[in-house]
């Protein structure tokens, strides 16, 4: 079975899912036709034209295997991604790493397993809606494909303070082909829990890779969650990820995502308030240098009345360097008493850098509170001098007013190993030396 | 001379702002400037601290090196200084950790050992008694939503934490209260020292009360047009910049 006539991904032949449970089968071979049938996204997509796929299309890339890293060795996995204490899956190229993941400490009653042990224990009518209709070819293409990724349950009222940790590798040997990983990952949080998870995106091989992430997260009500992204991915990399968020009634979402590494990535959070009251934070903060590309999309549809969303994403581009944030905000016809607002800030520290920031409001209810706003300015250079006037040379005193400004994201992190390990990360992104002019 | 400028030029596009300055200060002195509004006392100080937006021309001695061809931190190495007439906000730039890095950068290229963050913190902490600092304010971003008195203070504590071997002083009396002002002034003068000269830039005799200075000069129009002692202050105080024009058909052009 191939996708598309066409090159490169598009005429990728998919294995067939043999070894899969019916129902799945089913699924998977209606995914891939979905993808013939619609195409990936082109220009005319409005949420696809300012990511520059375009390239990736014409890549061959080959579903990976499942196999040990080898760009990386299990006493690194700390210092690159941190160590929170609870459980951690590891997954490499898609694939469960049982070898790598500790599944211990996990509470009782709480669900923490690699996805595929729940498909093969699931009936259809269950399993069925852990794969929602696609909404365009990449994740129709992660349905039709994915290899792996966790799978958790949090029970009513269970409140979990250790996070659980999402540890996704992308691997391959100098000589190997261009490998695609489809980690799929769902989360249901029953009503009043309470987790927070953290899904860290490695690699370290300079091999060309293509990781195309899904995660889908159900808030029941009262549900609070917690959700950390940290995109690391090495420079050769492609990375998508898509974060689907269906929140009910009182509800809570909190998410960060800081993207540092790929040489093109892509995030995409679609949030659905679909209950009253709920509320959700959406935090984000891109570095890209050189020849990065990072692309933030963001669609908050607000169904019910009374809901809170807040969105502050924050990016600094150096080089060459290339970032889209948009942002939708969709408010439905009834869902009055709604409270938004969205801000996106955006530092450039170089003339070759490029920052498109479009703020999307579709605003159908009356009684709505809505507010949103776009900077794009580079370093303030009376700061600078003064900075320099007392001292600090003047690459550190860009440095300092460069953290500085990104700092407001780092204390938000309610995780201090987090936020630390995030402190060394963004300090090392600063310095480095950048490949663009 | 730990400072000797010597027909000074300074433009803005094609605005010439400071038109041939001379003056000399002797180590360990202190000196004053004072003026009308917008004839270059800032633009001189900004200038040799170092800005770049200006074309300067002319000769600049600072401990005997050639000024101008340095940077403004290697500036701030050799021990030059100036406090702010209008102190920068720097959101996110946490006060303690800005003070050390600076202190820290400048013991680094005078070759001293840098201080870890406590011999920082029991230093700084003396020299916030000295300007009677509000200890809360460290721990704020520096200068932001600071008051406009807390913001000069703010310099003078810099100026106590870095020690420079010359500290310009732009305004800084303005925007103090009576207490502030009196509270300034006793940190200054205990910074007062054979190795260190000031020069204070102000509009008002009632600083020079607190801080007396050896010399006071006058700038108009981007020079040096009178120098004389401290009794300058205060005729300039009674009959004006203006008057003082008119008054005196011979202006001093400094020491050329
Ligand atoms: N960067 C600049 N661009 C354009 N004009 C400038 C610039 N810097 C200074 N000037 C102008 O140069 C003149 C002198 O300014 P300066 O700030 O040095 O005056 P000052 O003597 O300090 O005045 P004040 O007593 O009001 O502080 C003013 O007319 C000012 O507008
Ligand atoms: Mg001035």
């Amino acid at each position: 079975m191939s996708l598309n006539p066409g090159t490169g991904l598009g005429q990728m032949v998919v294995p067939e899912p043999d070894g899969q449970p019916q129902w799945l089968q089913k699924i998977r071979r209606h995914s891939i036709q979905w993808v013939a049938q619609h195409g990936f996204p082109g220009r005319d997509d409005e949420d696809w034209k300012y990511t520059r796929i375009g390239p990736l299309l014409a890549i061959p890339f080959e579903p990976a295997r499942a196999s040990l890293p080898t760009s990386m060795s299990f006493s690194d996995l700390d210092s690159l991604v941190g160590n929170f204490g609870g459980p951690r899956l590891v997954f490499v190229n898609g694939f469960f790493n049982p070898e790598w993941s500790s599944l211990t400490q996990i509470p009782e009653n709480l669900l923490v397993m690699a996805l595929q042990t729940r498909l093969h224990q699931e009936e259809e009518s269950n399993g069925r809606h852990l794969f929602p209709p696609p909404n365009n070819a990449f994740t129709a293409l992660n349905s039709a494909l994915t290899e792996d990724g966790a799978y958790i349950e949090v029970p009513a009222n269970l409140r979990v303070t250790t996070p659980i940790h999402l540890v996704f590798i992308a691997d391959a040997e100098a000589d190997a082909p261009a490998l695609l990983a489809n980690p799929r990952s769902v989360v249901i949080a029953g009503a009043n829990s309470h987790i927070s998870l953290v899904e860290s995106y490695i690699g370290l091989s300079p091999r060309l890779s293509l990781t195309n992430a899904v995660t889908e997260l159900v808030l029941e009500q009262g549900a609070q969650v917690e959700h950390y992204t940290v995109q690391n991915e090495s420079e050769a990399a492609i990375h998508l990820g898509l974060v689907e968020v269906h929140q009910q009634q009182d509800s809570r979402f909190y998410a960060h995502v800081v993207s540092l590494g790929s040489s093109l990535a892509r995030h995409e959070v679609r949030v659905a308030l679909a209950g009253e009251g709920a509320e959700t934070q959406l935090q984000g903060l891109y570095m890209p240098r050189g020849k990065q590309h990072h692309s933030h999309v963001t669609t908050i549809d607000h169904q019910s009345p009374g809901c809170t969303s807040r969105e502050l994403y924050k990016g600094v581009l150096e080089g060459r360097s290339r970032a889209v944030f948009k942002g939708q905000v969709i408010v439905r016809q009834g869902a009055d008493r709604t409270d938004a607002s969205q801000t996106n800030k955006n530092l450039l520290l170089s003339e070759g850098a490029e920052i498109d920031t479009r703020p999307q409001l579709e605003i159908l209810a009356d009684d709505v509170k809505c507010t949103h706003g776009a900077a794009v300015g580079q370093l303030d250079e009376d700061a600078v001098f003064y900075l320099r006037s007392r001292g600090i040379p003047d690459k550190e005193a860009r440095d300092m007013l460069t953290y500085a400004f990104v700092t407001e994201m780092l204390e938000s992190l309610a995780l201090p190993a987090l936020r630390t390990l995030l402190e060394h990360s963004v300090a090392r992104q600063l310095s480095r030396e950048s490949t663009g002019p | 001379m730990i400072l000797q400028i010597a027909n000074l030029h300074a433009k803005v596009g094609d605005k010439e702002i400071l038109r041939g300055v001379n003056l000399e200060l002797p180590l360990g002195q202190v000196h004053a400037i004072m003026g009308p509004n917008g004839s270059g006392k800032s633009t001189l100080a900004q200038v040799l601290a170092g800005r770049e937006e200006y074309t300067v021309n002319g000769q600049v001695l600072f401990d005997g090196k050639d000024l101008l061809s340095l940077s403004a931190e290697e500036r701030a190495f050799m021990g030059l200084f100036l406090a702010f007439q209008y102190p920068v906000e720097l959101p996110g730039v946490g006060n303690l950790y800005f003070l050390r890095t600076a202190l820290n950068s400048v013991r680094k290229h005078r070759g001293l050992d840098e201080l870890d963050a406590v011999d920082f913190l029991a230093y700084a902490q003396k020299r916030m008694d000295l300007v009677e600092m509000d200890r809360s304010l460290m721990s704020r971003s520096v200068n932001e939503g600071f008051s406009g008195g807390e913001k000069k203070r703010n310099e003078i504590l810099q100026l106590a934490i870095l020690e420079p071997k010359l500290a310009i002083l732009d305004e800084t009396d303005s925007g103090l209260d009576i207490d502030a002002l009196r509270a300034v002034a006793k940190a200054v003068n205990a910074l007062r020292s054979p190795d260190r000269t000031l020069l204070l830039i102000t509009h008002y005799q009632r600083l020079l009360d607190y801080i007396v200075p050896d010399q006071v000069h006058v700038m108009t129009e981007g020079r040096i047009v009178r120098t004389g002692g401290k009794d300058l202050a205060l005729e300039l105080e009674q009959h004006g910049y203006l008057a003082d024009a008119k008054d005196h058909t011979l202006p001093v052009g400094g020491h050329r």
